[in-house]
């Protein structure tokens, strides 16, 4: 019968299924962060429990390290060097290894964990942080979970899960110059509503799909958790797998190639059925920028604020309290709102493609003067990889501060956050109340978007930098 | 994780927050996480709502806030919006609910992997209908104190004293695990013969998942 990816990468993993449905799926990978992996770590070293062979798991500091220069276990987040030193005594204790500060591969763990070829296609990955669904761009079953869930998964490498229902995302056409996979996750967000994915599982499939290099694949599987799904996936095909190859922990030489042939056979059969399934068409997506204070309140950056009346009547009361928040009223147009500060990074756009992307924009040009501009690369292969094409020079004569690996002002890592009242571009994933500090008015935009920005002094589309297609 | 307080039938004064998309770093921002520890996160439940702030540097309480009001001061029920708990897995926030005293909240949907962390911790969520919800707001507005909601697992149903009743649905497997506040790790282990053998079959299959395993 025919199957989808989703429904292959379940089969292969259903240790024990249950008459409800749901299944016990063995775990390939896990990874911890100091800010919730060292309690669930040191729950399952309390309890005497055995963990999983020390391959399987690995440990980073994101969440709550500093990203500036010569930063150490001292940190402003108010009790944060607990966390640190607990996380590093923990893996220590577990045998397990640990990115810790100063090490060349330390970063954020979605990152790393692709950068490594930790996660490959056709595993199953865990991590304590929504965004573990990142990994899916790989063909990989990737879910955030909680730090019970987290527990569990060192306790037993096992996880009971409730089947999702299925969700087919079908993109024709190709994006055009300037429009990235963050637009196309921010305009199905906006045109679904943040629940629009709830709990299902999404194959991001299409022509479109299939044009994305792997980085705009897993920036666009990171936002299937602000779409409420339970995970996003793309099929492997032979761009995945020439992005694998090569990789620290990927197989080699022949064991590569029987992998990769394997790897091919993941993608969806032919006549596979869908519990449901949207349809778009990449030209329709453009530029996109968020407007309030959840991510279905996104528009396009040539649009405006809508008017309340135009909103489904119980939208109408919380998008009236986030244009409050945000200090914009109803019919604003968009472009041209003055931004204080622009952010480049986090596991959603902080990697090599997004840098460069960014870079290009910014070559030659400086920030506006009162535009605190910061990158931040998602990881040190990341960093390492950028400063060796210049890009950090790039970045820093244009005025930007270029930092250490982390997540940083995507929230609070390094207790760190914004002035109160700052009007942000971020090519983060949230624009939550209070998200990037208290009173802080961000908008979720593309690198592209936050590089034109953050020159112009306000919000701007950054299709003007880009050659455009002549209209047929 | 120890065994949890089971919950099977719970009557309490229910509060009113029916926002839609209330996300995990309102119900407890990221700056208030300060303790490794899963206790005392009560105080910091809904920060940015309950207190008014200088920077960083909280003030007083905010006393429009529907928590800090007296009739809701007693609150274990919570009333709110679709997809309550979207946004960041941090389990904190069923925590600072728990702490603060919540034992069930009543929503038309909540943020998935939220949802099962509430079950972890032994806080029930129950999923109604919108219109039931917000009837269930009407009616407990009127006089929260004398107008308690009771939740019952058993049944499976929420009840109001002036005799409605509305039938609600939850995964038995979460239903049996609340009712019974079981240790699920416990549970979990004992399927490990049959990860012993799953394993075994494929080593042969995908060789490569454990090539490093031996190293």
């Amino acid at each position: 019968m025919a199957a989808t990816l989703f429904d292959k990468l379940w089969e292969t993993h259903a240790v024990r299924g249950f008459a409800d449905g749901s299944a016990l799926l063995a775990l390939d990978r896990v990874f911890l962060h100091e800010r919730t992996g060292s309690i669930a770590l040191a729950s399952v070293l309390d309890s005497g429990r055995l963990l999983p062979a020390g391959q399987r798991v690995l440990a980073t500091m994101d969440h709550v390290v500093d990203t500036h220069h010569a930063r150490s276990d001292n940190t402003t987040m108010p009790g944060g060097t607990k966390f640190i030193q607990a996380m590093r005594t923990t893996a220590h204790r577990a045998g397990i290894r640990l990115f810790d500060l100063g090490d060349p591969q330390q970063g954020i763990s979605h990152v790393v964990a692709a950068d490594l070829g930790f996660v490959l296609p056709g595993f199953t990955y865990v991590c304590p942080d929504s965004h573990a669904c990142t990994l899916g761009a790989l063909g990989a079953l990737a879910w955030g979970i909680g730090t019970s869930d987290c527990e569990q998964a060192l306790a037993t490498e096992m996880l009971r899960i409730a089947r999702p229902k299925q969700l087919r995302v079908w993109v024709d056409g190709e994006l055009s110059p300037g429009v990235s996979a963050k637009d196309l996750a921010l305009h199905l967000i906006a045109t679904h509503g943040s629940a629009g994915g709830e709990r299902q599982a999404i194959e991001f499939a299409g022509p479109a799909i299939r044009a994305l290099p792997m980085e705009s694949r897993f920036t666009l599987c990171n936002m299937a958790v602000e779409f409420s799904a339970f995970c996003g996936l793309v099929a492997p095909d032979e761009r995945t797998v020439a992005y694998v190859r090569g990789r620290e922990r990927a197989p080699q030489g022949e064991a590569f190639e029987q992998a990769a042939t394997a790897w091919l056979q993941l993608a969806t059969d032919e006549g596979a059925v869908f519990d449901r399934e949207i349809c778009l068409h990449a030209r329709d997506v453009s530029p996109m920028v968020s407007w309030g204070t959840a991510l279905e309140h996104g528009a396009a950056v040539s649009g405006r604020v809508p008017l309340l009346e135009s909103l489904p009547a119980a939208s109408r009361g919380r998008a009236a309290k986030a244009l409050d928040y945000m200090g914009l009223a109803p019919g604003t147009v968009l472009a041209g709102q003055p931004i204080d500060a622009a952010f480049i990074g986090s596991c959603t756009n902080g990697r090599l493609e997004d840098l460069r992307t960014a870079a290009a924009l910014l070559d030659g040009q400086r920030v506006a003067k009162h535009v605190h501009a910061l990158c931040v690369p998602a990881s040190g292969a990341v960093k390492r990889a950028a400063e060796a094409e210049g890009l950090d020079q790039v970045f820093i004569q244009a005025g930007f501060e270029w930092r250490e690996p982390g997540c940083s002002l995507c929230f609070f890592a390094g207790g760190e956050s914004f002035a109160a009242g700052a009007r942000v571009v971020s090519s983060t994933n949230r624009n939550f109340e209070g998200r990037q500090g208290p009173r802080v008015r961000t908008h979720v935009a593309s690198p592209a978007t936050v590089a034109a920005s953050a020159i112009a002094g306000k919000l701007t589309d950054p299709r003007g930098f880009f050659p455009q297609q002549e209209e047929l | 994780m120890s065994a949890l307080q089971p919950l099977t039938v719970h009557a309490g004064v229910a509060v009113p927050l029916l926002l839609a998309n209330v996300d995990t770093d309102t119900i407890i921002p990221s700056r208030e996480m300060k303790t490794v520890s899963r206790q005392g996160l009560g105080q910091a439940l809904f920060a940015a709502w309950r207190y008014h702030y200088d920077g960083v540097q909280r003030l007083a309480v905010n006393e429009e806030f529907v928590l800090n009001q007296p009739a809701y001061a007693a609150a274990t029920v919570l009333l709110a919006g679709p997809n309550f708990g979207c946004g960041s897995s941090r389990e904190h926030a069923v925590w600072a609910l728990a702490d603060y005293g919540f034992r069930v909240l009543i929503a038309p949907s909540f943020g998935a992997i939220f949802q099962g962390n509430c079950i972890r911790n032994g806080l029930l969520p129950v999923e109604l209908p919108l219109e039931q919800v917000q009837l269930l707001v009407a009616w407990v507005a009127a006089a929260p104190q004398q107008r308690e909601v009771t939740v019952d697992l058993v049944a499976c149903e929420v009840r109001t004293s002036d005799g409605r009743i509305w039938p609600f649905v939850v995964p038995e497997v979460a239903r049996s695990r609340l009712l019974e506040g079981r240790d699920e790790i416990a549970e979990t282990l004992a399927h490990a013969p049959d990860l012993a053998q799953w394993r075994e079959r494929d080593r042969h299959l995908r060789p490569w998942v454990y090539a490093a395993d031996a190293a």
